[in-house]
């Protein structure tokens, strides 16, 4: 490795430690990265010279606290001084420092910097911008491009929600249990929406997103490294490992969507899913099921079976049956009736699906799924309307494509059997 | 006599190379592991998966058991080698090539007392 990737890749994996622990100092979001920025640009001045400090983190908040307080104290900022407290021991050694950094407070400093940028004001978008830009360190031109828009507008909207979090009050006192667990929770759906970003982008586009996958797991990690004990994050961390090891086989080289049945199984990842598996084996045995839990457990029952028709989809049926229950939601329902369609048949999983019509009018997946079990039933015209549906529904072009395969099959098949299917 | 080779790293620092740069740090000891095993002294080399995979056994009574590694270290352990060398010295000088293809971070080297080298397929 060259001599900036080492320290690019030691500031990186420093940064939410140390903005963390400088918001708690600084409590505003500016000048903690402020300070942030000023002291990674001293370490790539003094790192290559000295050698990387034993303690990363602990370098970076001290100089980037010392940095920062000599600004205000210059008065080249009108922020009010810091309490005397956080000045009054400017001169402690790193060791002292990283002693206390050690205690309670790093962890809760990092739980706190991903949590607000999951401030329930902002939208989806905006939480996941703010979180790539503050906690992962991101630039705003990197954000812009996996989210395809332009540098400007990304720029503006992390600027508009960096106002909202600073608007909001954020409370820096460490919080209680209870108040611990709902952080997680909203952390952890920030973290599935920042991975959904980059799974949910198409062929065209994976190349460019797929980072946000990669982002999304070092996330997970990082806090189930924190939360150790905690069944859901394992499930989380499991989850998204499992989703992103089948990468290499969701697209063909035209970029079309390649189904879970017609994947290439040895383009999967097998360490992903071998820390995946791990994971999940690991949250198992707490007896404390969830959402991500199930929907892990799911994800590993596809990536043990070997070819396709190896996949146990009675218990998939059961794990959804027991994910609507804790979460119920139309498009669990949808999901649980692909399973149900393997084990009882497409009418029986269509029937599952007629009532779900109305609240998913909207949906490409509905009118993707439905088409499919018309088609397997002989029902082709039907199935050529839903498949139509599904097409001015798509959201990527490589959904298109895909259905477009299924209707040009039923165009096809529609000839030698025009008889057959008219009934 | 053989001696493992005890790599510890931090995980945070290696967790946020890129699939680009872990290859090619795996690529680079790659180099040195085939030179040891073209003189008949590599022995068993594992990568560890990380550290939030792992699971304590506290051997209390009764045993209890937590989630985690061992040790909350800065560094952790991620893998180790077992190579056969003349002594110390040589010991030494095969993490100094394998430190010179992947930096950062510590190797502890350790005498093997007891070796089995087992019957896993892999």
């Amino acid at each position: 490795m060259t001599d900036t990737a080492w320290i690019d890749a030691a500031l990186t994996s420093a940064r939410p430690q140390a903005v963390g622990a400088l918001l708690r100092y600084f409590r505003d979001l500016d000048t903690a990265e402020e300070a942030f920025q000023n002291a990674s640009l001293r370490a790539l001045k003094s790192w290559p010279q000295n050698g990387p400090p034993r303690d990363p983190a602990a370098w970076l908040i001290m100089v980037g606290r010392n940095v920062a307080i000599d600004d205000i104290r210059r008065g080249r900022k009108q922020e009010p001084l810091p309490e005397d407290e956080a000045i009054s021991d400017l001169d402690d050694a790193e060791d002292a420092l990283a002693e206390r950094l050690d205690g309670s407070h790093y962890r809760d400093d990092i739980l706190r910097l991903l949590f607000i940028c999951c401030h329930p004001d902002l939208p989806a978008t905006q939480q996941i911008a703010l979180a790539l830009r503050i906690v992962s360190g991101l630039t705003v031109k990197q954000i812009a491009r996996a989210f395809l828009v332009s540098e400007a507008a990304m720029e503006q909207r992390i600027t508009r929600a960096k106002a909202r979090v600073a608007s909001a009050s954020v409370p820096f006192e460490a919080p209680g249990a209870v108040e611990r667990t709902e952080r997680l929770a909203a952390v952890a759906a920030m973290i599935y929406l920042i991975f959904n970003e980059g799974y949910s982008a198409g062929g065209d586009t994976a190349e460019i997103r797929g980072p946000l996958c990669e982002e999304a797991i070092r996330l997970a990690r990082l806090l189930l490294r924190l939360f150790q004990s905690e069944p859901e994050i394992m499930g989380l961390t499991a989850l998204l490992l499992l989703q992103h090891a089948r990468a290499a086989a969701r697209f063909d080289a035209e970029g079309a969507l390649v189904l879970l049945d017609d994947q290439d199984r040895s383009l999967w990842n097998q360490q992903m899913i071998a820390e995946g598996l791990a994971l999940i084996d690991k949250a198992m045995r707490h007896r404390r099921s969830g959402p991500y839990q199930i929907q892990a457990a799911i994800a590993a029952l596809h990536a043990r079976a070997a070819k396709p028709e190896d996949t146990d989809w009675t218990q998939i049926d059961l794990l959804y049956g027991a994910l609507e229950i804790m979460q119920p939601s139309p498009v669990v329902t949808l999901n649980r009736a692909v399973a149900v369609s393997k084990v009882r048949g497409p009418q029986a999983a269509l029937e599952m699906i007629e009532p779900l019509g109305e609240r998913l009018s909207n949906y490409f997946h509905f009118f993707g799924v439905r088409g499919a079990f018309l088609m397997q039933l002989g029902r082709n015209d039907e199935a050529r309307v839903a498949f139509d549906r599904a097409i001015a529904l798509a959201n990527t072009s490589a959904e298109a494509a895909h259905i477009r395969m299924h209707l040009d099959q039923l165009i096809r098949d529609s000839q030698p059997r025009e008889k057959v299917s008219k009934k | 006599m053989l001696y493992a080779i005890l790599c510890y790293h931090d995980e945070d620092y290696v967790g946020s190379w890129t699939r680009e740069q872990d290859a090619a740090v795996m690529n680079k000891l790659a180099v040195v592991q085939d030179k040891l095993a073209r003189q008949g002294r590599l022995g068993p080399v594992a990568r560890l998966l990380p550290t939030t995979s792992a699971t304590t056994l506290r051997k209390d009574d009764p045993p209890i058991v937590i989630d985690g590694p061992y040790a909350e270290t800065k560094e952790q352990l991620l893998g180790f080698y077992v190579v056969d060398c003349k002594n110390l010295d040589e010991a030494l000088d095969v993490a100094r090539d394998l430190g010179a293809a992947n930096p950062g971070g510590a190797y502890e080297i350790r005498p093997v007392g007891l070796f089995q080298p087992g019957e896993v397929a892999t």
